[in-house]
C-alpha cells in the first residue's frame, strides 16, 4: 500500500458464494486512508459482489464468510441501514436514483437522524442539482442521475465511499466531469472505486487491486500497473493506451 | 336515467369499498413484496371488532358520536392485529415467499374459524345509525346513505394516504421503497420500520372497510372479509402494486363493471368481465395502471 497510516478497510480472506457458486474465494486487500483505491477485473470477477458483500447486500440466496474491517469496526452481519449511518457511503452501479420521486425527494431521502445535510457542499459540487429540484429524477440524463446518485452521499459525512463504475454509460464529457468530481471528493474522504475506463483509474487512482477468477491478482500502486502494458492486458483485457 | 344514477353511485359504493381493502394490501405488496393473504382478516376483525363495541364498550352504540366510538375501536383492533401479524409471523418471512403465502392463508382461515367459534357462523345484524337505513335523492335516484358514506369514507382515506406518502418523511421512504427497497436501505433507513407502518396503514383502513361495510350491507359474518379479498386483489393487480392512486382506478372500473353489467347482463357476469378485465390488463400492461415496472 503505499499511502501512508492505517487503512480505512480491511477484507481478509473474504469469500462470497451465491446459489452454489463461488463468487469471490479469499480475496484480501486494504484501502488507504486517503485517496482512490480503484478495484479492477474483467467483466464478472466479482468486483461488484465485492461491494456489495462489504455494505451487506449479498443476496439472500447467498453466502459471505471472512472478515470486513473498518477501522476497528467489524461489519459483516451488520445490516446494510447501520453501517451507511456510521459513515460507509455506497454509490451503486446502475445510479440506482429514485425515478418517481423528484430530484429534491432523492436527496431529502438521504437526509440522516441527527446530522446536519451538506447541502452547500453537493450543490456546489453539483448547481445542476439546485436548479433542477422540482424535476422527476426518472427524466434526468445518465450523467444527472449519476450525480444525484453521487450527491446523495455526500450530503452526509462519511468515513468511506464505495463507488460502482460511476462512469459507465455515461458521454466522454460527462466521464470527464464526474472524474473531476470524484477527485475533489477524494480529497476529502477515501473511496473504494469499482471502474472500467482506465483513462479515468489514471486520473484518479493511487493503489489498484485486481481480482481475476474471484481471487485477487494483484494488489499495489496503480500507476505502476499501467505502466506494465503486458501485465495490464493480461490482468483487465484491455491495454492502458485505451483511453474513455 | 334514474336507473343509470343509482347504479353509478351504488357502483362507487362498492368501488369505495375495495378501494378500502386493497390500497393497504397495495402499499404492504408494493413496499414488502408480500402477498397477505390474511388481509381480509384485518377487515373480519374490524367489522366484528366495531360490532361487539356498538353493544358493550361503555360511551359507544349504534347512533351518533357513540357509533364513532365503535367504528375507532373496530379500526384500532384491525390495526392491532395487522401489526401484531407484521411483527410476529411476516417478519421472519421476509424474502420466503412461499412461507409467506402459507402463513397468511392458514392465518386466514384460522381467523375466520376463531371467528365462527367466538360468535357463530351466521350472519348477525350490524348495528348502525338510522341515518344510514335511509335513502338521498341524487338526480332522481334513491342511493343508500350507507353507500354514500363508504364513498366519503375512501375519498377522505385517499387524500389522507396521498398527503401522508406525499408530505411526510414515511411516506417518502415507503415511495422510494416500492421502486427499490434494497436502494432505501443503503441510504441508511432502516426500511422494517416502514413495513410495519404499511401494515398498520393496510390494516386500518381494511378494518374501517370492515366497520362501514358492516353499515352498508347491514350485517357481519365471519366470510366477509374472504370474498371482498378477492376483488380486492384484483383491484390491487389492474391498479398496479404499489400505488394508492392506481388502487382508486382500477377499484372504480370494477365497481361500475360489477354494477352495470350484473344489472343490465345477468347477475354474476359482471364478476366475470371483471376477471376478463384482470385479463387484459395483465395480457396489455402487466405493470397495471400505474404500478412500477418489474425488472428482471
Amino acid at each position: 500500500m503505499s499511502a501512508t497510516g492505517e487503512p480505512v478497510l480491511t477484507v481478509a480472506d473474504l469469500s462470497v458464494r451465491i446459489a452454489g457458486l463461488h463468487i469471490l474465494q479469499g480475496v484480501s486487500f486494504t484501502v488507504a486512508p486517503t485517496g482512490v483505491t480503484v478495484l479492477l477485473g474483467r467483466n464478472g470477477v466479482g468486483k461488484t459482489t465485492t461491494l456489495r458483500a462489504i455494505v451487506g447486500l449479498t443476496p439472500r440466496n447467498g453466502e459471505v464468510r471472512g472478515t470486513v474491517r473498518m477501522g476497528a469496526q467489524t461489519l459483516l452481519a451488520r445490516p446494510t441501514h447501520r453501517l451507511v449511518r456510521d459513515g460507509l457511503g455506497y454509490v451503486p452501479e446502475d445510479r440506482c436514483v429514485f425515478a418517481g420521486l423528484t430530484v429534491a425527494e432523492n436527496l431529502r431521502l438521504a437526509e440522516r437522524r441527527g446530522t446536519t445535510p451538506a447541502y452547500d457542499r453537493v450543490f456546489a459540487l453539483f448547481p445542476e442539482l439546485d436548479r433542477r429540484g422540482r424535476q422527476r429524477a426518472g427524466s434526468l440524463s445518465g450523467g444527472q442521475q449519476q450525480m444525484l446518485a453521487i450527491g446523495r452521499v455526500l450530503l452526509n459525512d462519511n468515513r468511506l465511499l464505495l463507488v460502482d463504475e460511476p462512469t459507465k454509460g455515461l458521454a466522454p464529457k460527462v466521464v470527464t466531469e464526474v472524474a473531476e468530481v470524484l477527485e475533489r471528493v477524494a480529497e476529502s474522504v477515501p473511496v473504494l472505486l469499482v471502474e472500467q475506463n482506465l483513462a479515468v483509474v489514471r486520473r484518479l487512482a493511487r493503489d489498484a487491486v485486481v481480482l481475476s477468477a474471484g481471487r485477487v491478482a494483484w494488489h499495489g500502486n496503480a500507476h505502476e500497473l499501467l505502466l506494465e502494458t503486458a501485465l495490464t492486458k493480461s490482468l483487465l483485457g484491455v491495454g492502458p493506451e485505451v483511453r474513455a | 336515467m334514474n336507473t343509470v344514477v343509482l347504479l353509478a353511485l351504488t357502483g362507487l359504493g362498492l368501488a369505495a369499498l375495495y378501494f378500502l381493502v386493497a390500497s393497504g394490501l397495495s402499499l404492504v405488496f408494493g413496499l414488502a413484496d408480500v402477498l397477505n393473504f390474511a388481509h381480509g382478516l384485518f377487515l373480519g376483525v374490524g367489522a366484528y371488532a366495531t360490532w361487539w363495541a356498538a353493544g358493550n364498550l361503555p360511551g359507544a352504540g349504534a347512533e351518533g358520536l357513540g357509533f364513532v366510538l365503535a367504528v375507532a375501536f373496530g379500526v384500532a383492533a384491525g390495526t392491532l392485529v395487522a401489526v401484531l401479524v407484521e411483527l410476529v409471523l411476516i417478519r421472519p418471512l421476509y424474502s420466503r415467499t412461499i412461507e409467506q403465502v402459507l402463513v397468511t392463508v392458514g392465518l386466514s382461515l384460522a381467523g375466520v374459524a376463531l371467528l365462527q367459534a367466538t360468535w357463530g357462523a351466521d350472519a348477525r345484524p350490524f348495528p348502525r345509525p338510522e341515518w344510514t337505513r335511509r335513502v338521498t335523492g341524487i338526480l332522481g335516484a334513491q342511493v343508500p346513505n350507507g353507500g354514500l358514506l363508504l364513498i366519503g369514507a375512501a375519498v377522505l382515506v385517499l387524500g389522507g394516504l396521498l398527503a401522508f406518502l406525499h408530505w411526510t418523511r414515511y411516506g417518502l421512504i415507503i415511495r422510494a421503497g416500492v421502486e427499490n427497497r434494497e436502494m432505501v436501505t443503503a441510504l441508511g433507513i432502516d426500511v422494517r420500520k416502514a413495513f410495519t407502518l404499511v401494515f398498520a396503514i393496510g390494516g386500518a383502513a381494511a378494518a374501517l372497510a370492515g366497520a362501514l361495510g358492516g353499515v352498508y350491507l347491514g350485517t357481519v359474518s365471519p366470510g366477509q372479509g374472504g370474498s371482498l379479498l378477492i376483488f380486492a386483489f384484483i383491484v390491487v393487480v389492474i391498479g398496479g402494486m404499489g400505488s394508492v392512486v392506481g388502487s382508486a382506478y382500477a377499484a372504480v372500473a370494477v365497481g361500475l363493471l360489477q354494477q352495470f353489467v350484473n344489472y343490465y347482463g345477468a347477475s354474476g357476469v359482471g364478476d366475470l368481465c371483471v376477471v376478463a378485465l384482470l385479463a387484459v390488463v395483465l395480457l396489455l400492461r402487466p405493470q397495471g395502471i400505474a404500478g412500477k415496472v418489474a425488472h428482471a
